[in-house]
């Protein structure tokens, strides 16, 4: 469902992405895995038309994000880093806008906010303003947002990353719940997240896939735990 | 629902959701209606709104600045033009439906001061025709101005840079037209151009390409440099003849005469679309950075 080919990015001088090639199908759930910098968020925003490649393309679900962006932004729904919203909207209305972007209208927009708002528990500040709203409740707002059109593609950046333990367990358990029927890529610095959630793990390095393998086999092949493996492979130790 | 109608919903609401739409339309509304007052509107003994319409652009330079700085610099300072542009939602459509929800914005503070009207016409038998063409006039003012606003706005991330900036601009469109500026540039004008004055739309859309170039070429002092261009560029009468054709004043002027000239709205049409266009062109280039 995505198909991801040769992608290169670079700002200035510094070479983000550099010559980024994966696929990714229904079913699986795949973790961008990488320190800060790897170039993980470039490449998530080139995937959703953010930015544009210097070179190479992608396509997602057949929508080629160079001469089809806006198909393959219908078809996925994004999380961006920090999830960004409008601040001084209330939950509902920036929801409803968001269906009104993504031409959900009428009884199906009534049948989305239904789903939506209790798979991520966000009814209790439905009413409130984005502003006035925790980390926690801001992140849970950015993916009900994202999963408002049941899209067959989710691309999530750091979709836990400050959220307490609760709830973190939370948006994992969602993620898996949803696993089995869609695509889901999701970056993440958190080894513990990988090993919860992710069906395959892509170890990224200054714009550079190191290892495309499944988190179990990493543990295997290295006798190590995942940490220690993402060590080695990210300072370079093991090639 | 389309991805414009989305996106100008949805700004214009945001207008209201904060007590900022409230304060701009009081102040306008105040100014608008203290200026023809103090400028003796009823001394004048003429049932006609001249006095009230002749501060307008003035205005307009300041209320349109305030009003778009936000437009684009709050979204890129707040990061949600990352949530936007991974919405399917065109760039055009985006920058469309922001500056149309705004233009509208406007227009709901100049149908505000429909007093006006009423006090003519109870006080005499205005021509209505006058009064019309005098709000369609102020109206296209206030497209003019914001189009370059939201230009700045998609410039800079800081809200006060974008309006300063925007202001200046406006200023500078409004003040070259003036009666004093003419005078003066065409006394200490130094003969280095001897231009014709056909050249007037070419000049205009070259001014926008110059300024666009400058920008993504040289960065923000290059584009002060190039908007002092057209005020640097002094010289003989048929030079000053093309400025004033630049400004936006005399096109105001004749619309406030009651005369509906193709080449006054065209001048309207062409700033606007020109701007706007240029705003598109340097949010696509720097959405991101």
């Amino acid at each position: 469902m995505i198909e991801v080919k040769e992608l290169r990015r670079s700002f200035g001088p510094v070479v983000a992405v550099d010559g980024i090639s994966f696929s990714a199908e229904k079913g699986q759930v795949v973790g961008l895995l990488g320190p800060n910098g790897a170039g993980k968020t470039t490449a998530m925003r080139m995937i959703t038309c953010y930015i544009q490649p210097d070179s190479g393309t992608a396509s997602v679900c057949g929508h080629d994000i160079l001469t089809d962006p806006i198909g393959a932004r219908r078809s996925l729904g994004y999380l961006a880093e920090n999830s960004p919203a409008y601040p001084e909207m209330t939950v509902g209305g920036f929801l409803k806008f968001i269906c009104d972007v993504r031409r959900i209208t009428g009884a199906k927009r009534k049948q989305a906010l239904d789903r939506v708002v209790p798979m991520c528990s966000i009814e209790s500040v439905y009413h409130q303003s984005i502003e006035t709203l925790s980390k926690g409740y801001k992140r849970r707002v950015g993916l009900a947002q994202a999963l408002i059109h049941d899209p067959d593609v989710l691309i999530l950046d750091e979709p836990t990353d400050g959220l307490d333990p609760n709830q973190k367990h939370g948006v994992r358990k969602l993620i898996n719940e949803m696993a089995k029927d869609k695509c889901i890529v999701i970056s993440t610095h958190i080894l513990e997240e990988v090993e919860a959630v992710c069906s395959r793990t892509i170890i990224v390095a200054r714009g550079r896939i190191l290892v495309d393998s499944t988190p179990k086999e990493l543990k295997e092949k290295h006798h190590a735990t995942l940490d220690e493996v993402f060590r080695k492979i990210t300072q370079g130790k093991v090639a | 629902m389309n991805s414009f109608w989305a996106v100008f919903k949805r700004e214009l609401k945001s207008y209201f959701a904060t007590p900022l739409a409230y304060v701009f339309l009081v102040v306008f509304l105040v100014v608008a209606g203290y200026l023809p007052f103090k400028n003796g509107f009823y001394e004048a003994r003429q049932a006609d709104l001249r006095l009230f319409f002749v501060n307008l652009p003035m205005l307009f330079a300041f209320m349109a600045s305030v009003v778009a700085m936000r437009l684009w610099a709050e979204e890129r300072k707040v990061g949600s033009v990352e949530l936007l542009f991974t919405l399917p939602v065109t760039i055009t459509q985006a920058v469309l439906g922001k500056f149309l929800a705004a233009w509208l914005f406007l227009g709901i503070a100049l149908l505000l001061t429909f007093p006006m009207v009423v006090i003519v016409c109870y006080l005499g038998d205005p021509d209505m025709g006058l009064i019309l063409t005098g709000y369609l006039g102020a109206f296209l003012v206030a497209g003019g101005f914001l189009s370059i606003g939201c230009f700045f706005s998609a410039v800079t991330k800081s809200q006060v840079i974008a309006s300063v900036l925007s202001l200046l601009t406006c200023a500078i469109i409004l003040l070259i037209g003036r009666p004093s500026t003419l005078n003066f540039l065409s006394k200490t004008g130094s003969g280095f151009f001897f231009l014709p004055g056909a050249i007037v739309p070419a000049a205009g859309i070259a001014y926008v390409i110059l300024l666009i170039l400058a920008w993504i070429t040289m960065g923000e002092l290059a584009l002060l440099g190039a908007l002092w261009f057209p005020v640097s560029w002094r010289g003989t009468e048929d030079v000053v003849g093309v400025l004033e054709a630049m400004s936006l004043q005399i096109h105001f002027d004749s619309m406030q005469k009651g005369v509906l000239q193709f080449g006054d709205v065209a001048y309207f049409a062409i700033l606007i679309a020109g701007w706007i266009t240029a705003c598109a062109i340097i949010l696509n280039e720097r959405k991101a950075s």
